[in-house]
């Protein structure tokens, strides 16, 4: 890759004293990217796009709310009944949550899937993990801004989480909270963080990408480019396939944002926030629910610790552990294609979080799915010792033990092998 | 790096077919983006709520000949002087090639009686003194902008100074002899 | 591949429709039934006529009570009032203004820019006349319900005159099907005549429930009718976008082997 000779003088001129023309035609031009890559491969690009989006319609709305607990919840009826087009910029954040949120799991599903995560793609994968965690953070604190029934007592209850930590816990509550309950200085805080937090996460897509450049796309085969017969550059190849993509999805957040809006949403939210009240099912949104589930289905101590911190560990240990897979991962192989008694565990531990989301949204004494005698307390106890054993037990050992089916020896002879078959 | 993709001859005309398609998607790309902006921009425009604000309603009959007061509308002063007979002439005696911004009185009011001008220096949107009683009036009996020393008349028309325009008159109504709604 | 990929979608969908549902499936009253109203589906869209009589059973009936504090007179323009008869509308209310130039606060007759007054000056006052229970803002009530337009619908035409045997009833509170609990407050509102309508539509109670309701959700959602009609033009758009970006995909990619 030589730097390439720019014919337009004003960009030579630009390039030749700090090359970011250049830069750019190498990152999202000739970059050489797998020919083999599935539609599996746009949901990266789809997450950056719903994150610009979620910054664009938030400098927006940020022109017209009002931070400020007498404030808010009026503020933001303001925005959808008096503002030009105020509730269409914000049924577009609200719903984008959802739809960032829908990106980013199809995205790491498919880095676990096709073993994205392991060398040399480790430290990729660690910023997709931190990514994930900003995202996560971001979305709380903006959930709690329409100062609803549910923010105010999600919040409540979030922040709460961290009292389970001893000694520390109580004081670092108050100085979350800024005072002895969620109040008006929390919602403060939470809305200058929540305008911060989305350009951290810029910041740490950009060295994602820088990341992903150097090491360069893992494909469906696992198999590394070796030849140039097995690339084809960005664009126009991928650009135009990243915005076909685009499309598809377009109509699809579309039709939530104009014909669904509030279907993602919960109805106690329309309800002004009021501290003497709890709503009687405080349920957070459905990308929170199977950590939710995790949290709740610590019911019992361990060597004297109580129920309340093992759920917080619980909680927090099941995206932390993310962090250690490429080594939790003892298989020569990536991608599960090729590995065919993993595979099933693969896809166990997608229905795992499904069930797992689906005991968040209950209450723990209900029936699971209606079924007499099964609790869904104990459906979400099951479902996280899965979920664990999923990374702990079953990643080493099936590495070790699995046989493989044997790799293409390229990604053009998997290629054309494909295509005779087809 | 890559392979090429057409070799050029035996293609020609599906060449073109595939120019043009990517011409006219990617024109209507561009426009269905730039359709999408509009809505951001749109929502800086005032909001309803702020227009339904647009208009104040003011009760003439507690302002004496002679005085002047300053309503509200629209986040700016505006000014009402009930004017006397003799700053009713000195508006109409003015030869209209005096002026920097040249402008009949009859132009500017509906009633002789009544001026009515919103209350906001031309030049860089300071507000001119002499509305209150005892403040300076300029040279001119009218008003004077402290800020940089512009100086109007008893029809609120610039006569001196760096104010390029006369004081403008807002769109009002008489609803009743002593009632004007503004806006 | 094209497998997984018809499973992400699916599984895309399954979660929305899945996760959505169950976090809403609550409470231990009964699911209220659904309603056909005007305003359902892709085309669906106000019935200007209906939200008019609906105003009125709101205006002589709930509004002794629930205030509905994020509608100005001038937004009654949406459910189709022209300027003179929401100046009229606005004018048969007192709205406090005020200090004036004496310092003292006065009442004048309404404005369009005003909006609609609170039935009591604050909610202690309004707990104190309603037995502890503060009657709720309507503005957004059918939003802030699961199901709410067909919830609204069957709570009030859900009372029952006798409580079940059984039922311990408090002093007071009356017993309705739907709200959860079965001890509500709120004493029967409507009833057959309970007011009559200009139209001279049948004035019934489930007719006053259905008008009010539809009045209400207009109130929650005023935005409905100017979201449909973009959204079908946004997507109408995009599946037009969509296609040619597919085909261009296809031309571009005809004689890559992948």
């Amino acid at each position: 890759m030589s730097a390439p000779q720019w014919n337009n003088k004003v960009v030579k001129w630009v390039d030749d004293r700090l090359p970011v023309i250049s830069m750019l035609h190498h990152s999202a031009y000739e970059y050489p990217t797998p020919k083999n890559l599935s539609y599996m491969w746009n949901f990266g690009s789809l997450a950056g796009f719903v994150l610009v989006t979620m910054i664009l319609t938030g400098i927006f709305l940020v022109m017209n709310y009002t931070p400020h607990t007498d404030m808010a919840f009026e503020s933001v009826e303001r925005i959808m009944r008096d503002v030009n087009h105020g509730w269409l910029i914000r049924y577009i954040h609200m719903n984008g949550a959802s739809m960032f949120f829908i990106c980013v799991f199809i995205h790491i599903f498919r880095g676990l899937y096709y073993g994205s995560y392991k060398a040399p793609r480790e430290v990729l994968w660690w910023i997709g993990i931190l990514i994930l965690l900003a995202m996560m953070a971001t979305a709380f604190m903006g959930y709690v801004l329409p100062w609803g029934q549910m923010s105010f007592w999600g919040a409540t209850v979030i922040t709460n989480l961290f009292s389970a930590f001893p000694i520390i816990g109580d004081p670092l509550v108050t100085w979350l909270w800024g005072g002895f309950s969620v109040d008006n200085p929390t919602l403060n805080r939470f809305f200058s963080l929540h305008y911060l937090m989305p350009f951290v996460i810029l910041g740490l897509v950009v060295l994602h990408v820088w990341a992903l450049h150097s090491v360069r796309s893992n494909n469906p085969t696992g198999v590394e480019i070796k030849t140039p017969q097995d690339s084809i550059p960005f664009h126009p190849y991928y650009t135009i396939k990243d915005l076909f993509g685009l499309g598809v999805f377009l109509i699809f957040f579309c039709a939530f944002v104009f014909f669904a809006p509030d279907y993602l949403g919960h109805p106690d939210n329309y309800i002004p926030a009021n501290p003497l009240v709890t709503p009687p099912h405080i349920v957070p949104e459905w990308y929170f629910l199977p950590f939710y589930a995790i949290l709740r289905s610590i019911d019992f101590t361990i060597l004297g610790i109580p129920a309340k911190l093992l759920g917080v560990l619980a909680m927090f240990a099941s995206i932390v552990i993310l962090f250690v897979i490429p080594w939790l991962d003892t298989s020569k192989v990536r991608s599960s294609k090729f590995r065919p008694v993993y595979k099933w565990f693969f896809w166990l531990f997608v229905i795992d979080t499904f069930i797992l989301g689906y005991c968040g949204a209950k209450a723990p004494d209900d029936y699971f799915m209606g079924i007499p005698g099964l609790k869904v307390i104990v459906m979400g106890q099951l479902s996280t010792l899965y979920y664990f054993a999923h990374f702990l037990v079953v990643m080493p050992l099936v590495g070790k033990l699995e046989r493989t089916k044997p790799l293409p020896a390229s990604i053009s002879e998997s290629v054309l092998k494909e295509g005779a078959n087809a | 790096m890559s392979q090429t993709v057409h070799s050029s001859g035996d293609h020609q005309p599906d060449e073109n077919r595939r120019d043009f398609l990517t011409l006219a998607t990617t024109a209507v790309g561009v426009v269905g983006t730039g359709v999408a902006l509009w809505p951001f921009v749109d929502s800086m425009n005032p909001s309803k709520d702020v227009l339904a604000l647009a208009s104040v309603e003011v009760n003439l009959a507690n302002i004496p000949v002679g005085q002047a007061v300053k309503v509200m509308w629209r986040g700016k002063p505006v000014f009402i002087r009930h004017r006397t007979e003799r700053e009713i002439n000195e508006a109409n005696e003015v030869a209209l090639n005096e002026l920097v911004d040249p402008q009949a009185d009859d132009a500017r009011v509906e009633k002789k009686e009544w001026l009515i001008v919103v209350g906001v220096c031309t030049h860089l949107g300071c507000i001119p003194m002499g509305t209150a009683t005892g403040e300076a009036r300029g040279d001119y009996d009218g008003w004077y902008c402290p800020c940089h020393g512009s100086h109007y008349d008893t029809s609120g028309r610039i006569r001196r100074g760096p104010a390029p325009k006369n004081l403008e008159v807002p769109t009002y109504t008489f609803l009743t002899d002593t009632t004007v709604r503004i806006g | 591949m094209r497998k997984f990929a018809l499973t992400a979608i699916a599984a895309a969908f399954a979660v929305t429709a899945f996760t959505g549902n169950a976090a809403k499936a609550a409470g231990d009253a009964p699911v209220p039934p659904s309603q056909d109203w005007s305003w359902k589906g892709l085309f669906g869209t106000y019935d200007r006529a209906q939200l008019q009589r609906g105003f009125q059973v709101y205006k002589n009936v709930c509004a002794g009570c629930h205030s509905l504090r994020f509608i100005a007179f001038r937004n009654l323009e949406g459910i189709g009032f022209n300027e003179d008869q929401i100046k009229a509308i606005a004018a048969e209310y007192d709205i406090e203004d005020g200090p004036n130039d004496d310092g003292d606060m006065f009442t004048r007759p309404g404005k369009p820019s005003d909006y609609f007054p609170s039935p009591f000056p604050n909610e202690k006052a309004a707990a104190a006349s309603n037995g502890g229970a503060i009657p709720p803002d309507l503005s957004l009530m059918t939003k802030a319900r699961v199901a709410g337009p067909d919830y609204v619908f069957a709570l009030l035409t859900g009372y029952e005159e006798e409580a079940p045997e059984g039922f311990d009833l408090s002093d007071g509170k009356s017993y309705n099907h739907y709200f959860p609990g079965h001890q509500i407050s709120m004493a029967p509102p409507l009833y057959d005549e309970a007011v009559e309508y200009t139209d001279g539509t049948p004035a019934t109670l489930e007719q006053h429930a259905r008008d009010v309701v539809a009045f209400l959700n207009w109130t929650a959602q005023p935005e409905l009718e100017a979201r449909k009609e973009l959204g079908l033009k946004v997507i109408l758009f995009l599946i037009v976008l969509t296609a040619m970006l597919y085909a261009v995909k296809r031309k571009i990619w005809r004689d890559i082997e992948h």
